[in-house]
């Protein structure tokens, strides 16, 4: 990363420099024909005047203000951040995928509808489900689109139910979800390793609970051991398991969620199947399910409906018969769902296998050799993709977040901190598959000389990051009334 | 494989660090039972030369459509992008950044936002926007979830019967579950605009208007605006084309109370319908309740310029079930897309595209006009995008009009029962005079 600060935009540039050379357009009179002058507006204030290679530098040094994992490890809990193939950025800018319209004719677009019906058979294999939709675009999304498909089966039952279930260790979206679906989030506690606690759930389990969502590995980075029993639970219940599959990374190949019990899994195709964060988003969240809730799928799915003649399969859109309607403009973020295709096509079965089994190794040489430092390790026992640490044996006065932005300083992304909440001051660790063991290793060495400035130089630690374009941002102040400022104005408007 | 760097010597030596004899005790917390006994049927993997020349291949079929002439719009928009705007946007630095939110090695991310909402903000006249919702269709919903915590005495949903049906249909999928009724108001076939009957339009929450709505028809914002006040309900508008912004009156002068677009046509291929941008403002008295990231400018420690997510307390991960919203990851990359975007084009160049768009939208209009069993639907003025009928139904039509290589637009018969023979057509500057000429012909012959 440079140092300094970057001008903004409208900060930059000249009156009367352009960005773009165009045709000429319609004249002054054309155009009141056209679009009749009180319909108008006047001119865009504030908006910039800047040439094209002014354009280039100002975004080219914002980028050298970012961190990506094209630079660096980047090992957020939760998050999956693998290397995002290049060969996927090349498929999904080809011209005949990129400038496609949806609403073509779909004789026109087969080739797609198939690429899109072949992605939903490989999701159902890896997850043991017996139907995708596509459409949800974010992990969030296919939490919600999942809870609607089992309101709507509940309702189709002629019942109402109106809880949901939730470890107190889940994402946060997990309930927001559920408020959105109209149900009503319930908390369960969970044993000090973040499993259910079995107890706990016989205790609120009843005929009005809806669904329970589990993230299995959980947050904290452990198999749910229990989890058939629990989905036996739930089902003699009447209710339906959820999986959030926010870490399916560790279980690609391994095992099937499908076959533990789970009703509903929302997939995220930037967490497990290689497709780039942006800063972000744009996601993935498809969705699956078992063969009952089929039926409520929202709409339009991709059909493969035999061929004529003996020619080309063809596939069409259609709507499954109680479908819970759209949860998006169109089939959902087809780009997307394009590298996650590329990148299942250059997995296969025991490529993804061996991402389950590098990523837990690489999590578990982390675990053991991080504790070895001296950093609390709560469960000091196999873990899955990732692992999980405290900054309880760290000095008075150096926490979790020191930890991580000192981080920075020593050329690496920090973990993700204070989650789960369910651990006080976690730092939760996932490397992926993708790192070499040099990484882990110059990682560790890192970990170890933080560990050491801990107790020798206390206030380099809690001054980091150093070396960053600033230094810590105070939060508090840019978050007080007088002070949220979330756009530039110009100066005579302020 | 390529992607996986773990080696024999690295895993005997990690394996040994851990304590297990091999990599299926790794795993041995899995229950035996649930583990897979056989490998995954999947398809047997490719190198990337094999698996490059297949998908090449399905491309070029693709590929065939994209050459042909094309007025097809509804929401999804046609816009030459230049070509610095996707060598810029494939840097690793934005393209594999997480969320931002550790600020200081997030700088470039948060700051591109920053001007991304200054950018939106200027054009809907609005004060305050967020960092994206997924499309226009999600904002749509997401808008009227904020009217009801805005509007609490409120119970129901006007929604104009021309905004984008897709719209509606996700705004209903949204409402479903939290039983908020959705009455459509009518429309009126003379001119394509909304009809509002004051007297009808009990215990409103809000009112949603498209602006252009769905037959590009600018809709009266300034009568929406009267309405809403009338009926003590919040006014949302809905632009699906972003850039006709560039040359519209803004929301913001009319006073609409949120503002929801599209922001595809800024910097973003048709892409099959997604990636898509979500856009949504405010007025600054409502920002509490506004869904999603907000990107602030602040300063660091040493009192140097820094911008860092603002109001988090809104959003999920710590709000949980009191959240405004359950958006996480949102499309902040075609965020970042769009602000490269409007900062090339500029202050001239972003009206003087739009101008393009009027004027080619304008032309084809007139030629089409002339022919004598052609008629404009409807009298409302237009930006890019117009409804034409003819004697054969639309459908028929643009069968028609396919058999010579032209995706002559959108038939409304699907959407609007009474709208037979009306076809949605889009033209930007993507479409030259010598397409819409072609056009002209192609359906002077098939008619």
């Amino acid at each position: 990363m440079i140092h300094g600060t970057e001008k903004l935009i409208f900060e930059q540039g000249s009156v009367g420099r352009v960005g773009v050379d165009l045709p000429s357009a319609i004249s002054e009179q054309e155009l009141n024909e056209a679009l009749p002058k009180e319909l108008r507006r006047g001119e865009l204030v504030g908006f910039s005047e800047i040439s094209e290679p002014e354009m280039v530098r100002h975004y080219t040094r914002l980028s050298q203000r970012n961190v990506g994992i094209d630079d660096t490890f980047y090992p957020l809990g939760s998050c999956t951040m693998k290397y995002n193939p290049r060969m996927n950025e090349s498929v999904a800018g080809m011209k005949g995928f990129a400038q496609l319209h949806p609403a073509m004719p779909v004789w026109e677009t087969q080739g797609v509808f198939k690429m899109l019906w072949d992605l939903e058979q490989m999701l159902k294999e890896i997850c043991g489900m017996d139907a995708f939709t596509l459409n949800p675009v974010a992990g969030s999304h296919g939490e919600l689109t999942g809870l609607k498909i089992i309101r709507a089966a509940i309702r189709a039952r002629g019942e109402k139910r109106d809880k949901v279930l939730i470890p107190t260790s889940a994402h946060g979206t997990n309930p927001a979800s559920s408020v959105l679906a109209g149900f009503t989030p319930v908390n369960i506690e969970v044993n000090p390793d973040g499993s259910v606690c079995l107890e706990a759930l016989k205790k609120v389990l009843d005929e009005n609970v809806a669904a329970m969502m589990i993230t299995n590995p959980s947050t904290l980075g452990l198999f749910e051991q229990n989890i058939k029993e629990i989905a036996d639970m739930l089902h003699e219940k009447g209710a339906y398991l959820y999986c959030d599959g926010a870490n399916l990374n560790a279980l690609v190949g391994i095992t099937r969620p499908g076959d533990m019990g789970f009703d509903v899994i929302q997939t995220n195709t930037h967490k497990t199947f290689s497709t780039p964060h942006g800063g972000g988003g744009p996601g993935s969240g498809p969705v699956g399910v078992k063969s009952e809730l089929i039926p409520f799928l929202p709409y339009p799915r991709v059909q493969k409906i035999g061929h004529m003649n003996g020619g080309p399969d063809i596939y069409v859109p259609i709507c499954s018969e109680h479908t819970i309607g759209r949860v998006h403009s169109y089939y959902g973020n087809f780009l997307v769902l394009l590298r996650a295709y590329v990148y299942l096509r250059t997995m296969g079965a025991l490529g993804l296998r061996d991402v389950a089994e590098a990523s837990v190794l690489n999590a578990n040489y982390l675990r053991v050799s991080l504790g070895e430092l001296g950093y609390r390790v709560p469960f000091n026992r196999l873990c899955m993709h990732e692992c999980l640490l405290t900054d309880e044996n760290m000095p008075k006065g150096v926490t979790t977040m020191d930890i991580a932005k000192r981080l920075i300083d020593k050329g690496f992304h920090p973990m993700t901190v204070y989650f789960p909440m369910t651990v006080h001051d976690a730092m939760l660790i996932e490397p992926t598959e993708t790192e070499t063991k040099e990484t882990l290793d110059s990682f560790i060495e890192a970990m170890r000389r933080i560990e050491i400035e801990s107790h020798l130089f206390p206030q380099t630690l809690r001054d980091a990051p150093h070396i960053t374009p600033i230094q810590r941002v105070d939060d508090v102040d840019a978050n007080r009334p007088k002070n949220l400022n979330m756009r530039w104005k110009q100066k005579q408007q302020q | 494989m390529r992607y996986i760097p773990v080696t024999e010597k690295d895993r005997a030596e990690m394996l040994s660090k851990i304590g297990v004899k091999d990599v299926g005790e790794l795993f041995e917390q899995i229950p035996e039972s649930l583990r897979l006994k056989k490998p995954l049927n999947l398809p047997a993997p490719l190198s990337e030369m094999e698996l490059m020349a297949e998908m090449e291949k399905l491309a070029k079929e693709c590929e065939i459509a994209t050459n042909k002439t094309s007025f097809l719009g509804g929401g999804i928009n046609r816009h030459y992008i230049p070509a610095v705007i996707p060598a810029l946007i494939s840097r690793g630095e934005f393209l594999t950044a997480y969320t931002p939110y550790q600020p200081e090695a997030s700088q470039g991310t948060l700051q591109a936002l920053y001007e991304f909402q200054t950018y939106i903000a200027m054009l809907s006249g609005m004060d305050v926007v967020n960092a994206s919702l997924y499309d226009g269709a999600t904002a749509t919903a997401e808008a009227v979830l904020m009217a009801r915590r805005i509007n609490t005495k409120g119970k129901v949903v006007y929604v104009s019967s021309v905004l984008h049906p897709h719209y509606r249909e996700v705004l209903k999928t949204y409402l479903l579950d939290i039983n908020v009724p959705v009455v459509e108001l009518p429309f009126d076939q003379k001119t394509g605009k909304t009809i509002y009957d004051v007297e009808q339009m009990k215990e409103a929450i809000c009112v949603v208007v498209g602006y252009p709505n769905y037959f590009g028809v600018i809709e009266d914002l300034k009568e929406a605006r009267d309405v809403s006040t009338q009926v003590g309900a919040l006014l949302i508008s809905v632009t699906t084309e972003a850039l006709s912004l560039a040359l519209l009156k803004s929301p913001g002068e009319f006073g609409v109370d949120i503002f929801v677009g599209e922001g595809q046509s800024f910097g973003l291929p048709p892409s099959f319908g997604g990636p898509l941008l979500g856009l949504i403002a405010t007025k600054d008295a409502n920002v509490r309740q506004l869904p999603g990231r907000l990107i602030g400018r602040g300063h660091d420690k040493n009192g140097k310029d820094a911008y860092l997510i603002v109001i988090a307390t809104r959003e999920q991960h710590i709000k949980r079930e009191k959240a405004t919203s359950n958006i996480c990851t949102n499309e902040a990359l075609c965020a970042t897309t769009a602000a490269m975007y409007l900062t090339l084009y500029g202050k001239e160049g972003l009206p003087h595209l739009a101008k393009l768009n009027a004027g080619n939208a304008y032309f084809l209009r007139k030629q089409l006009a002339d022919i004598s069993d052609v008629e404009l639907s409807f009298s409302g003025a237009n930006f890019n995008e117009f409804v034409v009928r003819t004697k054969v139904s639309g459908r028929d039509l643009l069968r028609r009009l396919a058999e010579h290589n032209i995706f002559g637009g959108i038939a409304l018969s699907d959407d609007y029962s009474e709208n037979q023979n009306d076809i949605l057509v889009s033209v930007t500057e993507m479409n030259s005079v010598t397409e819409c000429l072609e056009f002209v012909r192609v359906l002077k012959e098939t008619l």
